[in-house]
């Protein structure tokens, strides 16, 4: 009920927010269902028209464009999704962890994270993509199956997202960690994990979650620039950023189908932005 | 909160304590470089094989792999390794590319100098209007004004760089014709004509970067205005701008240098994506390009140069705004 009554004095941009992030989880659900076509079947033949069958015309090997792009929707962003929760999941851990233990734990954590942070993420990315290109198998998850590529991009980037993640867990634990009835926690003898889950974690919820919105659209971006530059995900996997890549060539011609992957991108971070923007604003209680 | 009382007071020690947290500063920005040199090096090392079995394959011979790791001396060990590349880019000499062979100096030399006058380019366009904005939405904050840029500011924030990209490319290029969608230039491309091939990869570097500098312009002053000082002043009946000038200007200016310093660092990251999409022959396109043909030796090479600029101006964004800091200026 209070949680209702929030969302009604939520401003129109937060609404808009929460309206496209429904769409687009709707529409990564239910791909199977909604698209018109397979994901990599091909259709008809090359670059065909805007008509009735093929609603935004088919790509350079004769694939049905708006099929792609609703496939796009769960492949783009549940990678993005994978990569902010396995980042969330390693930086958060060792955020609390150090605040908790402190010592020479914190210190030697908190001088890599500096180190690692020193050095431009997308640089830094682009270096680890090479190292590691072409390393990691194909793996079946059972629900669903991960390429190598992906699978080594999730992992390049949960590994450097999770410093920004650190910092900030770190800092607000650190707040919390002083208290007395953490204190007496650790009087009490409860341990490291203990402590971590029943006292820390659900005090520092609010900040971490609106985080998890920025944190998401941050990895999302530098996914999707990736894949542009075709260093991210790979073909024949449907993705945004690849399939602007793909059809770059066609704005010369004036042709505005680059624009619509390339929007569906700037639409999700958009729409995510606004709501953790009034999310903030309500949790820092600022009225300005 | 001791460690900046101790630095107020100063003179404890014998010396300015501005000077001190200057050097300080500065000796941790050389040893920065240091570590991040040494993690770009030895990232190759974590490669199963190395750059030998990388190159000739895993069909290649022992014999074979023994004579290459020989010629480009990777028998010899990591540290001695390390400090002989250190020694080679002090003097300029980057190594060679794995790819061609050719020296990789030739190959970033010219580059590296249209990056620089490309985000210079930007620069130029951007720090002027992000400043003249974000103070004015400060000044008028919940204005329609205000209120609008921050909309816009949070949307361009949103956008990703390529998608800026080609909306100027759809409206100046295809549409009106007025720029070139590709900027190709070269060692003999005049002044002016250099100018307006960039003009469009410049205005999409601006617009991605003007909007964190906007609202980081933004706040500064927000927070600023909010000090007991402005607000005395305020009661005293001074005028609103002979505060602005005389009171906010000085202190807002440390972190409107910060700000402007660091989003230069950003500008250079951002030169990467851009530089693709314009086809534009800089430095982020080597990147780009050496990390499809993963030839290491050369995203090393410039890899080190982007992070390198990076630190540095993060660098000088922390001396400026003590420099800058009117409180540290004329201590007690």
């Amino acid at each position: 009920m209070k949680f209702l009554k929030e969302l009604a004095t939520a401003p129109p941009t937060a609404w808009f927010g929460m309206i496209v992030i429904l769409v687009y989880v709707i529409v990564a659900v239910f791909a199977d269902i909604i698209a018109p076509f397979s994901e990599t079947e091909v259709v008809g033949d090359l670059y065909l028209e805007w008509d009735q069958t093929y609603w935004l015309g088919t790509d350079q090997l004769g694939r049905d464009v708006l099929s792609r792009l609703i496939y796009g929707a769960r492949n783009t962003v549940g990678i993005a999704l994978a990569t902010t929760i396995l980042s969330f999941l390693l930086g958060g851990t060792l955020g609390l962890i150090a605040a908790t233990l402190g010592g020479w734990i914190d210190q030697i954590l908190s001088r890599i994270v500096d180190v690692i942070m020193a050095i431009p993420q997308l640089i830094f990315a682009l270096l680890l993509l090479t190292v590691f290109a072409g390393r990691a198998p194909d793996i079946n998850l059972g629900f669903t199956s991960i390429a190598g590529a992906s699978l080594t991009l999730i992992l390049v980037i949960a590994f450097l997202d999770s410093t920004r993640v650190y910092r900030l867990a770190r800092a607000v634990a650190m707040n919390i960690v002083v208290m007395d009835f953490v204190e007496a926690a650790k009087l009490r003898g409860e341990g490291l994990g203990w402590i971590i889950r029943k006292e820390l974690l659900p005090n520092s919820m609010a900040p971490l979650v609106a985080e998890f919105g920025l944190r998401f659209c941050f990895v999302f971006l530098l996914i999707a620039g990736l894949s542009f530059l075709g260093l991210g995900v790979q073909p024949p996997t449907a993705d945004w950023g690849s399939m602007v890549k793909e059809s770059a060539t066609l704005i010369s011609y004036g042709d505005i189908t680059p624009l619509i992957p390339a929007g569906a991108i700037a639409l999700l971070t958009v729409a995510v932005n606004f709501v953790v923007d009034w999310m903030l604003h309500r949790s820092s209680g600022l009225k300005d | 909160m001791p460690k900046q009382a101790m630095y107020k007071r100063g003179d404890d020690n014998g010396m300015w304590p501005i000077l001190k947290m200057v050097t300080q500063r500065l000796a941790l920005g050389v040893v920065t470089l240091f570590v991040v040199s040494v993690l770009i090096f030895s990232s190759v090392e974590f490669l199963p094989g190395d750059i030998a079995t990388e190159i000739l394959g895993q069909a290649a011979t022992p014999e074979t792999v023994a004579q290459f790791r020989k010629d480009v001396g990777l028998d010899k060990p990591p540290v001695e390794r390390y400090f002989s590349w250190l020694a080679g880019i002090a003097q300029g000499d980057f190594g060679k590319s794995l790819a061609n062979q050719r020296p990789i100096s030739e190959l970033i030399s010219s580059r590296l100098w249209n990056t620089l006058f490309l985000a210079s380019m930007a620069a130029l366009i951007a720090v002027p209007l992000a400043v003249l904005f974000g103070v004015l939405a400060a000044l008028y904050r919940g204005s329609f004004l205000d209120r609008s840029i921050n909309v816009m500011t949070l949307t361009t924030i949103s956008f990703p760089e390529f998608f800026v990209a080609y909306i100027l490319i759809m409206i100046f290029a295809v549409n009106l014709g007025v720029f070139p969608s590709i900027s190709n230039i070269g060692p003999e491309t005049p002044f002016w004509d250099r100018v307006y091939r960039s003009v469009l990869p410049s205005l999409t570097l601006t617009l991605v970067v003007m909007a964190h500098m906007m609202r980081m312009t933004r706040a500064a002053i927000i927070n600023l205005l909010a000090s007991p000082y402005i607000e005395m002043a305020r009661l005293k009946g001074i005028t609103r701008s002979q505060i602005i000038i005389k009171h906010a200007l000085p202190n807002a200016l440390a972190p409107i240098i910060n700000v402007i310093a660091l989003n230069m660092a950003f500008l250079v990251v951002g030169v990467v994506l851009v530089e693709v999409v314009f086809v534009y022959p800089g430095l982020g396109q080597l990147l780009v390009d050496s990390v499809a043909k993963r030839d290491i030796t050369v995203v090393q090479a410039s890899s080190l140069i982007f992070a390198g600029t990076y630190v540095l101006l993060n660098l000088l964004a922390d001396v400026l705004s003590i420099l800058t800091n009117p409180r540290l200026l004329h201590p007690r």
